[in-house]
């Protein structure tokens, strides 16, 4: 028999991971809380501890073999669940921290570092579950380690709910505060959608959407490091040829996430749910986003012609990634968090990037402002009113959009916050001087666009 | 409890390949097949090119009469690695199949 391969094509899957960081960014376990409903919520804590460590107890260990026998490295193992206001929402009880401490428990007993789904979907408005939960979120921020909130306050068929922005303005300030000893770290692990995915494995934004099975694994793929490669190798090809070898490129990185999912579903007897293209950059050297569209022939990310090489960039990973896989979902698009990316932490730095450019790319791409770091004497209705901005963009462009803003206590324009790990050091941004705070304060929802009359 | 199924048929598993890359020099190829061949894993292919001026050595393995399994061989493979200074990897072959081949 002859060899099945080709030497070069064994040893470029090789080098791509033993030398430009292709990796799965995460196998999240999607696990359906709707059975542990209860009056009383420390029976509802309780169910949640148990039902969540007897659907992941197998969840990392299954995780690292799978990465050892396929020599891929998988970064993550998390966990997503039914947003807890539609769990909470039976009990007589109002302070949802016990719920959220339940979750913390129950992550750190299966071993995984993030546990997402301390959420609520307020879209159109508030029931009595979504009001506790909201009221929870900064003290179940502070109180865990490794749970993570979302609320969803927009959709394009809803429109945008202007109470839940301005409550979410408040909250973000508050959990600031409650974790201002570590620089604000608890509104890292918060965000703010519009157009919420129910199926998304990344953090912190993932949940159990209440469409999904009992239990689903998903996963994100990551590689800007191998993208970046193959577009540093293309120096003088027109963007035809460029978004061809990006496709290319992207096909092979999710068909890693395509076989790991597959057999993550396999081993685990959960039905395998999505894989999400995203480009997800790390802090570490070679895995930036900002790098690739500066490989494309920008001089510095946030420069003009910065949102075209982005809406090309994205596009392209989407094209070769939807023929890779049999099911897409989740978020999938280029991530552009700021602290999490070394590209973008030094055009920050530099004045290149400033956080009018950095909307306008989110435009284009996925997610939205994400790990910026703002002055700590931002007021709640500013937050509110950059939320309000990103959440009209996803609503007119039919996309996910989200806010995930650091006010870090004591810091002002130049300072820079440590997170540490995944999520990096934040260099804090400059915003406008400008108040919103009468525009903010009109309260009520924002109509659904005309595009939402799609029927 | 599934309501999809998993397609199982498509990933087979019992294929290996194990790549050795870095300086050319006496006994890796016996070095490498002595282990594999103690742990009754069938060598099926071997091919050695040099790539990028470093010796390239792969081979395709079948392990599926073996007595132990990829992570045990893993673990011997690494313990060989160091005792004769190459980088041997060993892999599932599916990865490979997913990667470059439709």
């Amino acid at each position: 028999m002859t060899l099945s391969f080709m030497p070069e094509e064994i040893m470029e899957t090789i080098h791509m991971v033993q030398v430009e960081n292709l990796d799965i960014r995460t196998i999240t376990m999607g696990i359906s809380l709707r059975d542990c409903t209860h009056s009383n919520i420390e029976i509802v804590a309780q169910k949640i501890y148990d039902k969540i460590t007897k659907s992941a107890a197998e969840l990392v260990r299954t995780g690292e073999d799978i990465s050892k026998e396929y020599g891929i490295p998988i970064i993550n193992k998390r966990i997503a669940v039914t947003p807890i206001a539609f769990v909470g929402e039976g009990c007589d009880c109002k302070d949802y921290t016990i719920l959220a401490k339940a979750m913390d428990k129950a992550a750190k007993e299966v071993g995984v570092n993030f546990i997402g789904g301390f959420s609520a979907l307020v879209h159109k408005g508030f029931t009595k579950g979504d009001e506790n939960l909201l009221n929870s979120i900064a003290e179940g921020l502070a109180e865990t380690e490794r749970v993570c909130a979302s609320v969803n306050i927009g959709t394009t068929k809803a429109g945008i709910n202007m109470d839940a922005v301005y409550r979410m303005g408040k909250i973000v300030k508050e959990t600031a505060e409650l974790t201002k000893e570590s620089g604000g770290l608890g509104c890292a692990k918060l965000v703010v959608f519009c157009n919420a995915p129910e199926d998304n494995p990344f953090m912190a934004g993932a949940f159990h959407g209440i469409g999904e099975p009992e239990k689903v694994i998903n996963v994100g793929v990551s590689g800007p490091g191998v993208v970046y490669n193959a577009v540093k190798h293309s120096p003088n090809v027109d963007f035809g040829a460029l978004a061809s070898v990006i496709k290319q490129t992207a096909f092979k990185i999710t068909r890693m996430g395509e076989l790991v999912g597959r057999e993550a579903g396999r081993r685990l007897q959960v039905p395998f749910g999505i894989v999400d293209l995203s480009l997800a950059p790390t802090p570490a050297v070679g895995d930036s986003v900002a790098d690739i569209l500066e490989a494309m022939g920008l001089e510095r990310v946030g420069g003009h012609g910065t949102t075209a090489a982005l809406a090309m960039l994205n596009d392209a990973v989407k094209k070769g990634g939807a023929m890779a896989s049999s099911y897409v979902g989740g978020l999938s698009g280029a991530f552009i968090p700021v602290s999490e990316d070394a590209g973008m932490i030094r055009a920050v730095k530099e004045g290149a990037l400033c956080i009018d450019k950095l909307e306008a790319m989110t435009c284009v791409c996925s997610v939205g402002l994400d790990m910026i770091a703002v002055p700590g004497n931002t007021t709640a209705e500013t937050i509110a009113a950059i939320i309000a901005d990103e959440a009209a963009i996803g609503m007119i462009n039919k996309k996910t959009t989200a806010v995930r803003i650091i006010p870090s206590p004591g810091k002002k324009v130049g300072d820079s916050v440590e997170f540490g790990g995944l999520l990096g050091t934040a260099p804090v941004m400059p915003l406008h001087p400008y108040s919103a705070e009468a525009f903010i304060k009109r309260g009520g929802r924002i109509p659904a666009p005309l595009i939402s009359l799609s029927n | 409890m599934c309501s999809y199924k998993n397609n199982a048929s498509e990933i087979e598993g019992k294929r290996l390949i194990v790549t050795v890359v870095g300086e050319d020099k006496v006994g890796i190829i016996a070095g490498v097949a002595e282990i594999l061949a103690t742990h009754k894993v069938n060598i099926l292919d071997i091919s050695q090119t040099i790539l990028q001026d470093f010796f390239t050595m792969i081979m395709i393995a079948d392990i599926s009469t073996s007595t132990i399994n990829l992570l045990e061989l893993q673990t011997l493979l690494k313990e060989k690695e160091k005792e004769i200074g190459v980088k041997i990897d060993v892999q599932n072959e599916d990865v490979f199949k997913y990667m470059h081949r439709i």
